[in-house]
């Protein structure tokens, strides 16, 4: 492996500090599962790596009726996975870990890396859109809370500055009468990034949508959250053709590209079919 | 940049004189001499060096030695109960010729033993999924799953 230097921090500014002062090609290390393959394939120059897992308090998991889900910066996939409560009350992103990697990737990485790690196709990005999670970030003059939906930039980008570090994600609660769903699309079960990423969660309220939240993943230059399909929804019943006309209206809020994986009109057919998909599985669920 | 890693593998206190950026896997296999843990890929795709740390199987390419300080590592050579022993794994995978170049084996035999620590009776579908991240150019599968199975067995036969 390309040499690199390694730095443990004890705290959150020690870690900031490190971040700044040591100059380029320092990267924070958390999980490690990307970025040593990167170190390894020669993907990114690193000279010094700021492992952040020996800072207190970024390991905690909190559950609250009000306020939902919130879980640190070092929080691994399968730890996630394996929660009771996720599987209860997220079942979406349940899904999502659960299709990540594989079980010995997922006990090393961390949800707040793939998240950070901004990449179009990340599995735990659009159930977590679609749910209204919010993320923490630690800078040494203040903290700051941005909805995830505004954190990216572009794919590898997030708004971050150096030396910012997130230290966790909130999840807002389920209500009553809510259904969620993620819809993975891929060429094989297992070790696959995702073809098309599709999440949806909704809130039924005597029969009529009263909200829905869309979010489709690896169709633009970041999780995308399709704003007219989701408005065609609210207010409805949900029906079929309502359904139909929704899924069309995605198919044209989203920018796919055409990579190794598949063709941007591929990508494009999908959407439509899988946001049919994961309404009515989310419409299912909400019963 | 030299450390010096305290840790426990296979049930012995060891220590590990180590580059920061040296992976555990290189670590295990060079400095302690426990090459029974393979490397296949080296970027977490084939699950051959699959080690269990603290109790949850990892890619040991995808971690750091230094970061394996404090913890407990299990390797493939821990695997065996006593000298001529073979734990009801090794036994079955030898009796369905579950292995053929043996790359893989090692890796999958500890994911194996982590899936039926957990899961005593696992279904097909319970193997199939907890062997995702293995992968096998030579069996086909078929073998391994016959054999994992048969050892499931045997290990309930044996605690009851």
């Amino acid at each position: 492996m390309r040499r690199f230097d390694y730095h443990g921090a004890e705290t959150l500014e020690q870690a900031s500090r490190l971040l700044t002062d040591l100059g380029d090609d320092t990267f924070l290390f958390n999980g490690g599962t990307d970025l040593l393959v990167e170190i390894r394939e020669r993907l990114r120059r690193v000279r010094n790596v700021v492992d952040i897992k020996g800072i207190p308090g970024l390991s905690d998991i909190t559950y609250d009726e009000t306020r939902g889900l919130t879980f640190g910066a070092l929080v691994t996939v399968g730890r996630l996975e394996r929660l009771a409560l996720v599987r209860e009350r997220y079942p979406n992103l349940r899904d999502a870990l659960a299709s990540l990697g594989s079980i010995q990737v997922r006990n090393r990485a961390t949800v707040v890396g793939n998240v950070c790690r901004a990449s179009p196709s990340a599995d735990t990005i659009p159930p977590l859109i679609a749910d209204g999670a919010f993320i923490h970030i630690y800078s040494r003059t203040n903290m700051r809370v941005v909805p995830l939906a505004e954190f990216f930039t572009g794919p590898g980008k997030t708004v971050l500055a150096k030396g910012e570090i997130v230290t966790g994600i909130t999840v807002p609660p389920a209500g009553d009468n809510s259904g969620k769903a993620y819809i993975k699309h891929g060429r094989r079960k297992a070790m696959e990034l995702s073809t098309v990423g599709v999440a949806v969660s909704l809130s039924m309220d005597d029969g009529v949508c009263s909200d829905i939240r869309i979010a489709l993943g690896a169709v633009g230059a970041t999780v995308l959250r399709a704003p007219a399909a989701e408005a065609i929804l609210r207010g409805t019943r949900l029906d079929a053709a309502t359904v139909k006309s929704a899924a069309d209206k995605a198919m044209e809020e989203c920018t796919p590209i055409s990579n190794v994986r598949a063709s941007a009109d591929y990508r494009r057919d999908m959407v439509g079919v899988l946001t049919g998909r994961a309404i009515t599985q989310a419409l299912e669920a909400s019963a | 940049m030299k450390r010096i890693v305290e840790l426990t593998i296979n049930g012995e206190p060891r220590d590990m004189t180590v580059e920061t950026c040296c992976s555990l896997l290189d670590a295990l296999r060079d400095d302690v001499g426990l090459t029974g843990t393979k490397k296949g890929c080296d970027v977490g795709d084939c699950g051959a060096c699959t080690v269990i740390v603290d109790g949850q199987p990892v890619n040991a390419c995808l971690m750091l030695a230094v970061e394996a300080e404090g913890c407990t590592v299990e390797t493939v050579e821990g695997l065996q109960p006593g000298v001529d022993t073979l734990h009801p794994l090794q036994d079955a995978f030898m009796r369905h010729g579950a292995s053929q170049c043996g790359f893989c084996t090692p890796g999958i035999l500890m994911m194996a033993k982590k899936l039926l620590d957990d899961n005593p009776r696992p279904t097909d579908e319970d193997i199939r999924f907890g062997l995702s991240g293995n992968i096998c150019r030579c069996t086909g599968y078929t073998k391994i799953f016959d054999a994992i199975k048969s050892a499931a067995l045997e290990m309930e036969a044996a605690r009851s």
